[in-house]
């Protein structure tokens, strides 16, 4: 039984009359099934319209693959209505990857040779859009044909067909080049507009084909001359512009042309000049060929003046009222940045203007540009406008603008001090949004500015004391108070005001980070060990760090239970070992792999403040005899915190404790006295730690203090560098220094140190081999 | 251009014309995120937006959004004319066009865009000849029904 089926229009009428989605599918339900059998037996008069509700019904999302051969048979019928709505179905029904669309191919080919110009134009249409490889290969040749045809209609569309011909298989280039030196000749603007199109697909995919357009630069720029000059032509034109439709894509061929090609850049100049000035830009179309000159003029080899006015026309255009100018400005002014760079400069106060965008679209482009327009002259004044801009601007933004301003801040910063405040600030302000990296380049940075110690510790401090929610601020400020507390309470500091601290002051506000929900794991973990650091800076007691010590070993955080076991271990067995491994840390390497800072601890290898000291060592190692000729370098030891951590302090709570070696004097002068005391992990054989202390108990001080130590070539020796230069006179802090000593070997260990100072106004050297070495030390 | 779209404001598809070749369920989900992203823009916020390695270049007349996805090297100022050109055709084709006609006479604004656009790329930019185009097209169709129709009485 066969019910009347539905007009498209009622179909459409009753889809959107469907109240849930439930009573849609019904009705498409319902009428697919009159479809499948109006397909099967139906009325072959009123197939396309049962195509047509076919293909509405697909548009809504619904399937429609079993109207495929429907398109087939449509596609084939002699009657154009048939044809129109089978074409189209094929359009959106037929997929290249499916065997199936080749079965037009043939019809198609029949179409466009003998049918009327309304049916090739469907043929050509199709195929231009949904043509596979095999059908453009198949079908080649007779677009060809019907690109000489006299009907321009055809013509028109064979040039593009020929275009997605190309793009599908790019070997048939050979067989569209040749006829587009005819096809230029046109006065039909739409198989003009075609033909650039085509020769712009041929020249970007040959070299050979470039070289064969470039003779056609003056043809090009006559007739887009011709279309500059003429006047107001009311078929072709938008706003007054004539056809800027195939002004821009004429403008887009000679780009392609004029690259690296002087020659033709030359033949192109006066003529955009003159579309860059007299282009009217009241609107949008206007706008848009000027767009594109400029774009050509960048990319071309023009006159310096050509590419200086095509910036300012840029920059125009970010003053301009319409946003999507504005848009297009920033875009291209970003790509030109590299290569203009003074000329864009100039419209610098113009973008960071556009940084107020409420567009974040545009404010995003406009800080990617300020960010590229940083440069050592402006790096303050633009810092300033980037930080104002941090402040204020959306969320999704804040981890760009945060990481931009700190990669900037780190090329031109103009000195240290302003270049740690910058970062400081960025932390403060979006410390959530900076990249992990960020903590630790500013714990380096700091380390490495001796000079700023005080002032860094200062600061944090202050920053710490007002807010300690903002983590990678509160990581840093605990690093610097365990490393610099000192400063904080004995010098005084001319970079920033006076400031009165406690002892306890700072360590109850340790004590309130290491407590604070706030405080991550991480943070947390800097806190304990920035308190343990401050155990040999205090000038009072230990009582309170080492009370909080002991409670946090038996934290629940496994991380800090580990540091405070092992803190606690030092304290109570390993109390003379304390000063040297919380020592002030050496400057780290900002090449080097940048492993968890607080590791750092008890030393690394320091390969660049040690290489005058290697040149050193290898004078002393010539004087040892017998073992060793050849210059030991330092091996640059990769920091392994880790290990070294492990070694020195890898203890369980109760380790069978090796027999100690007994300490070594090896050196006296004038009150000067040298102490060498050893350490044999029982993990690490073949590693000796060797802590060297200098003490002085004569009435004056011994300054520039510098100890080097020597070792046969089987060993490898590691210095750290020394707690200080100076060792105060009248029994005052000793100096210590900590050499570590591999011998995998188990030779015998041979020692040799220099030592340089002042002492008593007088300069001293001394070299001497350390002998009564114990042998536990090596053995 | 890639493709071009064209949605009501609840998102519902009106028109869609791919010249990639992408399978039925890239489609579906290509046209599922992209109204989802411009439909989120507010007001205010300019034509253009990045959406995974295209430019989308869209705009709004009355309740239709027309979305089109060019290639980093298109113009997108003349894309929009580009756009502007179709809703005009349209407009003089149905006399004052609103979204309703394009709903009950989607084929028609296919067959309009398939004389102004070809493969992606603008095939005819005076306004008149394509209309001309169309409007004889329409003629053949209406003669070749007329006859058959004509058949069938006879019979």
């Amino acid at each position: 039984m066969v019910l009347p089926s539905l007009k498209l229009q009622d179909l459409i009428e009753q889809i959107r009359g469907a109240k849930t989605q439930a009573q849609e599918r019904e009705v498409i339900q319902k009428e697919c099934a009159h479809i499948r059998a109006s397909f099967r037996d139906g009325d072959p008069l009123h197939r396309h319209r049962q195509l047509a509700k076919l293909l509405y019904v697909h548009m809504l999302g619904y399937p429609a693959h079993f109207g495929q051969m429907e398109c087939l048979k449509l596609i084939a019928s002699t009657r154009f209505t048939d044809k129109r709505v089978g074409y189209l179905g094929a359009m959106l029904l037929l997929d290249e990857r499916q065997d199936a669309h080749l079965l037009i191919t043939n019809s198609i080919k029949n179409d466009m040779s003998q049918g009327v110009p309304a049916v090739q134009g469907l043929a050509l249409c199709t195929l231009s859009t949904m043509g596979s490889a095999e059908m453009c290969r198949d079908l080649a040749s007779e677009v060809e044909k019907l690109l000489l045809q006299p009907s321009p209609y055809v013509r028109k569309k064979a040039v593009l067909t020929a275009v997605h011909m190309i793009r599908k298989v790019p070997e048939l280039s050979s067989i569209f080049l040749p006829p587009c030196t005819q096809l230029l000749r046109e006065r039909h603007h739409g198989i003009l507009l075609g033909t650039v199109t085509l020769i712009t697909e041929l020249c970007e995919r040959s070299p050979a084909a470039l070289k064969h357009f470039r003779k056609m630069v003056p043809q090009l720029v006559q007739i887009l001359r011709t279309l500059v000059t003429t006047g107001y032509s009311k078929e072709h034109s938008i706003s007054g512009i004539s056809d800027p439709f195939l002004q821009v894509q004429i403008l887009r061929l000679l780009r392609i042309l004029g690259r690296n090609h002087d020659e033709s850049s030359d033949a192109m100049n006066d003529l955009l000049a003159q579309v860059a000035t007299n282009t009217d830009t009241s609107r949008n179309a206007g706008n848009a060929v000027l767009f594109e000159t400029v774009m050509t003029i960048m990319d071309i080899r023009s006159a310096a003046g050509l590419r200086v006015l095509a910036v300012n026309i840029l920059g125009r255009f970010l003053l301009n009222s319409d946003k999507n100018i504005r848009y297009v400005a920033l875009t291209s002014l970003l790509r030109l940045v590299q290569s203009d760079h003074s000329a864009v400069q100039r419209h610098r106060p113009t973008v960071v203007e556009c940084l107020q965008e409420p567009d974040a679209s545009l404010s995003r482009r406009a800080l990617e540009l300020s960010l590229a327009l940083v440069n050592s002259s402006n790096v303050r004044a633009m810092m300033q406008e980037l930080q104002t801009f941090l402040s204020s601007c959306p969320p999704d933004l804040r981890a760009d603008c945060a990481s931009g301003i700190l990669l900037a801040a780190e090329r031109f910063a103009p000195n240290k001090r302003w270049h740690i405040d910058t970062i400081l600030r960025v932390l403060t302000m979006a410390g959530i949004y900076v990249r992990d990296d960020a903590v630790a380049n500013l714990i380096q940075l700091i380390g490495g500015a001796q000079e700023l110690h005080a002032y860094s510790v200062r600061r944090l401090y202050s920053a710490l004391a007002e807010d300690i929610s903002q983590q990678p601020t509160v990581q840093v400020a605990t690093w610097c108070i365990g490393e610099y507390g000192d400063l904080l309470w004995e010098g005084s500091c001319e970079e920033s005001e006076p400031l009165q601290v406690e002892e306890e002051e700072v360590l109850t506000l340790l004590e309130r980070v290491l407590q604070s929900h706030l405080s991550l794991p991480a943070t947390r973990g800097y806190a304990l060990t920035a308190l343990m650091k401050l155990s040999t800076r205090l000038r009072g007691d230990n009582n309170r760090i080492r009370q909080v010590v002991s409670v946090y070993g038996s934290c629940l955080d496994v991380e800090l239970q580990q540091r405070a076991v092992e803190y606690n271990a030092l304290f109570r067995k390993y109390d003379h070992m304390r000063a040297a491994i919380l020592e002030k840390m050496p400057v780290v390497e900002p090449s080097g792999p940048q492993a968890d800072e607080e590791a750092k601890e008890s030393g690394e290898a320091v390969p660049s403040p040690s290489e005058p000291q290697a040149s050193k060592l290898m004078d002393l190692l010539d004087l040892l005899d017998g073992s060793s000729g050849e210059a030991q370098q330092l091996p640059p030891m990769a920091p392994s915190p880790e290990d070294s951590l492990v070694h020195l302090l890898d203890l369980p709570c109760d380790p069978p404790a090796p027999a100690p070696i007994p300490n070594l004097r090896v050196f006296e002068r004038e009150g000067l006295q040298i102490n060498l005391s050893f350490v044999r992990p029982p993990e690490t054989p073949s590693l000796l730690l060797i802590t060297v202390t200098a003490t002085n108990t004569s009435g004056g001080d011994v300054t520039h203090f510098i100890c080097q130590a020597a070792v046969p070539k089987s060993f490898q020796l590691q210095l750290q560098p020394p707690s200080g230069d100076t060792v105060p006179a009248q029994g005052g802090l000793p100096m210590t220094q900590l050499l570590r000593i591999l011998n995998p070997n188990k030779a015998p260990l041979r020692l040799k140190l220099r030592l340089t100072y002042t002492h008593f106004g007088q300069s001293v050297q001394e070299i001497f081999e350390v002998n009564n070495l114990p042998v536990e030390t090596w053995q | 251009m890639q493709f071009m779209l064209l949605f009501s404001r609840q998102g519902k598809l009106r028109l869609q014309k791919w010249y990639v070749p992408l399978s039925d369920k890239e489609k579906k989900k290509i046209t599922r995120e992209l109204v989802q992203t411009v439909l989120a823009r507010k007001p205010k916020m300019c034509s253009f937006l990045e959406w995974r390695d295209l430019k989308i270049v869209y705009k709004r007349y009355a309740s239709l959004y027309f979305c089109c996805a060019i290639e980093d090297q298109d113009n997108e100022l003349i894309t929009l004319e580009i756009i502007h050109r179709y809703v005009e055709l349209l407009d003089k084709y149905f006399g004052s066009v609103c979204e309703l006609d394009i709903i009950f006479n989607f084929e028609k604004a296919y067959f309009i865009l398939d004389e102004f656009l070809l493969g992606g790329e603008v095939q005819e930019t005076s306004k008149k000849n394509v209309l001309k185009a169309i409007e004889q097209a329409d003629l053949l169709q209406e003669k070749t029904e007329y006859v058959s129709q004509q058949e069938v009485l006879w019979v």
